[in-house]
């Protein structure tokens, strides 16, 4: 990812387009004016008067770049399910143009040197802006808190043991002591592993039909009720990674009325499919937390709608095909999702009706940036020129060779989607063949 | 009437047509079995791979004796699921097995879908002996040919399952087998072994109860599941003494059924727990006779996979 040649050098109008301004709530003709990678400047109306060079994005949308707060990279450590080049390959294809990788690599992202690794690996042969997530304890063990001051000098702007839960309260209660002074919020997965030992899928008649072990939405609803407990005790910024019930909707509905400093984001798997899916045992369809019922499904769209979650977050999660070419209990959990969420959930959910289009992209863009404190995400004079443009009406079907990520374990390869992601710019610089 | 189905993963989607044929099958093998040359070329040239994942005597050598009696040709393979973690092995196994160009795979595996992972690599036909807690169809047929011979029919009768409901995949095949063909299934055992809405479960649902004396009260057959004593170290319940106490069948519980109440256990049995010593003994137990059915059961299922029509001259030519 070198930017810098841009910096200096270009000067160009982007016009043509309806822009999407998702802090004003509205999609209407404009153009916009780039300088040194940044956004100089917004006009609306559709050509500007200029003798700068202006690209024509005619027919399209033009948004701020998607933002996902949480991605698994995998590198360092499982490079063959996925890298830092391919994952933010694969963020470019789908409109990314930030990232935020998780800690659950090998090694753990529990010291500043692996931080920086990554930082500098991102420099080197990624294509988007990655930050990074530390992790909360030394080794994702849930015992001994890691270093939050070290961590954040390095550049981590997050912590997360994501993947397992801090089963030990007095462990998550130190940690979001700490992390409240250095304003740094902790991402929460949200699992009570007494409950869950085992689960392959959601516990419903489903479950009891295909006799896999069922993991109850209580187990989810308990961890979070403890940690929003720990949260309102602290102080500190707690953020529920994945929320997948309306037990869980409800909770955090809840504490955001009391005033606790609370966040939360929804995948778009866990928006879009449903438990009964698995009646096929596609590993692919294997997710942790559980693809849940379509109860659940409503609560956590209405939660988009009247804001009590804050974020889409895609929970990308590459296996290759060794690991998911296995029998359903062994297949681990995880599913792809950079490439399919903006396709995915402008199909079902704002084709449908759900949601608008804008909601959708402030879902993507504002809306997750402010949840983690990151840049851009704005259309706004002063921000970072990172832009994806849309066509948000192009019907196209998502085939495996489109795939930039090194596994494949995505469900809705074959699926027919509405909605396209035609161009992505980074920091003023168009990215040419993203999709 | 043919049978017309590739596979026999479940009795989930059989019609009880498509059941009632199978169990018409077994009673015409069950006549050959009880000659002097027990032997039919029905299945002459078919090779059959009998594919066990899981440690099952039982059902295995079911299994080999039905497929010898028909003159299939048999290869066997055997591996114990705790050595296999990655199913890139079942995978090879499965390749390894099309290679050697069989027409039938037998697979019984410790996976809930095992069956269905396999029929992605497998065009042969594939007969469920067992998958995880889902389903074990054959074991489920055997069962309710047993009942029928006593009966006549299955439609109308009570049966009730007791035990860990929950891990049981004879309890999921027999409540599908048992409903489709009309007869009323109550499950009873305690709450912690009891999967989500399973009053759901089969063709219009079941019956749960968890006092066993209600649940045995208008009983024309009880099956009692085998309690694996290892879910005690998961505190699913508390002791097996107290298990046999509440939920064990004794010749007590037996005389709160009807007479004539019939007794089945799939085998095998944990006297003194789930079942008590007189009861397993009593001349209502068909255990036995559950065993000799399993033969002609699997001889029928595998016949009419193998796309056979019920044929009396066939069965006779010897
Ligand atoms: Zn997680």
């Amino acid at each position: 990812m070198k930017m810098t040649s841009w910096k200096d050098k270009r000067e160009f109008w982007i016009s043509g387009a309806k822009i999407a301004d998702p802090e004003a709530g509205k999609i209407r003709a404009g153009s916009v004016l780039i300088q040194k990678g940044m956004i100089a400047g917004i006009v609306w109306q559709k050509s500007p008067e200029t003798e700068l060079p202006v690209f024509d994005a005619e027919g399209l949308v033009l948004a701020p770049g998607f933002i996902d707060i949480h991605t698994h990279l995998r590198e360092p450590g499982f490079e063959d399910k996925e890298t830092i080049e391919s994952g933010t390959a694969a963020a470019i294809a789908g409109g990314y143009t930030s990232i935020l990788c998780m800690a659950n690599t090998d090694p753990v992202i529990d010291d500043p040197s692996v931080v920086e690794y990554i930082t500098k690996r991102a420099e080197d042969d990624g294509h988007c802006r990655v930050y990074v997530t530390g992790a909360v304890t030394k080794g994702l063990e849930g015992r001994e808190i890691t270093e939050f001051f070290h961590l954040k000098r390095s550049g981590a702007v997050a912590l997360s043991d994501d993947g397992k839960y801090i089963a030990d309260s007095k462990v998550l209660r130190t940690a979001l002591e700490y992390a409240r002074v250095l304003g740094m919020p902790v991402i929460s997965h949200c699992e009570d592993p007494y409950l869950t030992s085992d689960s392959q899928m959601n516990e419903s008649f489903v479950s009891t039909r295909l006799g896999l072990k069922g993991a109850h939405t209580a187990s989810e609803e308990i961890a979070i009720a403890r940690d929003i407990k720990l949260a309102e005790l602290t102080g500190a910024h707690l953020h529920i990674a994945h929320i997948s019930t309306a037990g869980a909707v409800d909770l955090v509905k809840k504490a955001k009325k009391k005033g606790i400093d609370i966040t939360a984001e929804v995948t778009p798997h866990h928006l879009t499919l449903d438990e009964t899916m698995l009646e096929s045992y596609d590993r692919n369809l294997k997710v942790n937390p559980p693809l849940r019922s379509a109860a659940d499904i409503s609560a956590l769209k209405a939660a988009l709608r009247d804001g009590t979650v804050d974020c889409v977050a895609t929970d990308h999660a590459p296996h290759n095909e060794i690991d998911k070419q296995v029998e359903f209990n062994y297949s681990p959990p995880g599913m792809l999702g950079l490439q399919t969420a903006f396709p995915q959930l402008n199909t079902e959910l704002v084709k449908n009706g759900d949601i608008e289009l804008i909601d959708l992209i402030r879902l993507l863009t504002s809306s997750p940036a402010s949840v983690m404190g990151l840049p851009g995400g704005k259309m706004k004079q002063g921000e970072p020129a990172d832009f994806v443009l849309i066509d948000p009406d192009e019907e196209w079907v998502f085939e495996k060779r489109m795939i930039k990520s090194r596994s494949y374990n995505s469900p809705l390869i074959g699926k027919k989607f509405k909605g396209r992601v035609k161009g992505v710019f980074l920091e003023g610089k168009y990215l040419e063949d993203v999709s | 009437m043919q049978f017309n189905r590739k596979d026999l993963l479940g009795l989930e989607d059989l019609t009880s047509e498509q059941i009632k044929l199978i169990l018409d099958t077994a009673d015409n093998f069950k006549e050959v079995l009880g000659r002097k040359i027990k032997k039919v070329p029905a299945l002459r040239g078919v090779t059959i791979a009998n594919v066990f994942y899981e440690p099952s005597t039982r059902t295995r050598m079911s299994f080999e004796l039905a497929e010898k009696r028909l003159s299939a040709d048999i290869i066997n393979f055997s591996k114990a699921t705790s050595s296999v973690k990655k199913g890139e092995t079942l995978r090879d196994t499965l390749e390894n097995i099309k290679a050697m160009k069989v027409d039938i795979v037998v697979m019984r595996h410790g996976s809930s879908g095992a069956h269905k992972f396999a029929s992605e690599f497998l065009d042969v036909s594939i007969v469920n002996a067992g998958d995880g807690q889902h389903a074990h169809p054959t074991q489920a047929l055997l069962d309710m040919m047993t009942l029928r011979e006593r009966w006549g029919t299955l439609n109308g009768k009570k049966v009730t399952i007791i035990g860990d409901i929950m891990h049981s995949r004879v309890a999921r095949s027999n409540i599908w087998g048992l409903t489709k063909m009309g007869a009323k299934v109550t499950v009873c055992g305690p709450p912690t072994m009891m999967p989500v809405d399973i009053e759901k479960l089969g063709e219009g649902g079941v019956k749960l109860e968890y006092d066993l004396e209600k649940a045995v009260s208008e009983a024309d057959a009880i099956n009692i599941l085998r309690i694996q004593l290892e879910r005690q170290s998961t505190r699913l319940f508390p002791s097996s003494r107290e298990y046999f106490e509440v939920f064990g069948v004794t010749s007590d519980v037996i005389s709160l059924a009807p007479k004539g109440c019939i007794v089945m256990h799939p085998g095998p049995m944990n006297r003194g727990v789930e079942i008590a010593q007189e009861v397993a003994d009593s001349e209502q137990a068909v255990i036995l006779p559950q065993v000799t059915n399993g033969v002609a059961v699997r001889m029928a299922v595998l016949f009419l996979i193998a796309g056979g029509k019920v044929d009396d001259t066939e069965l006779n030519e010897n």
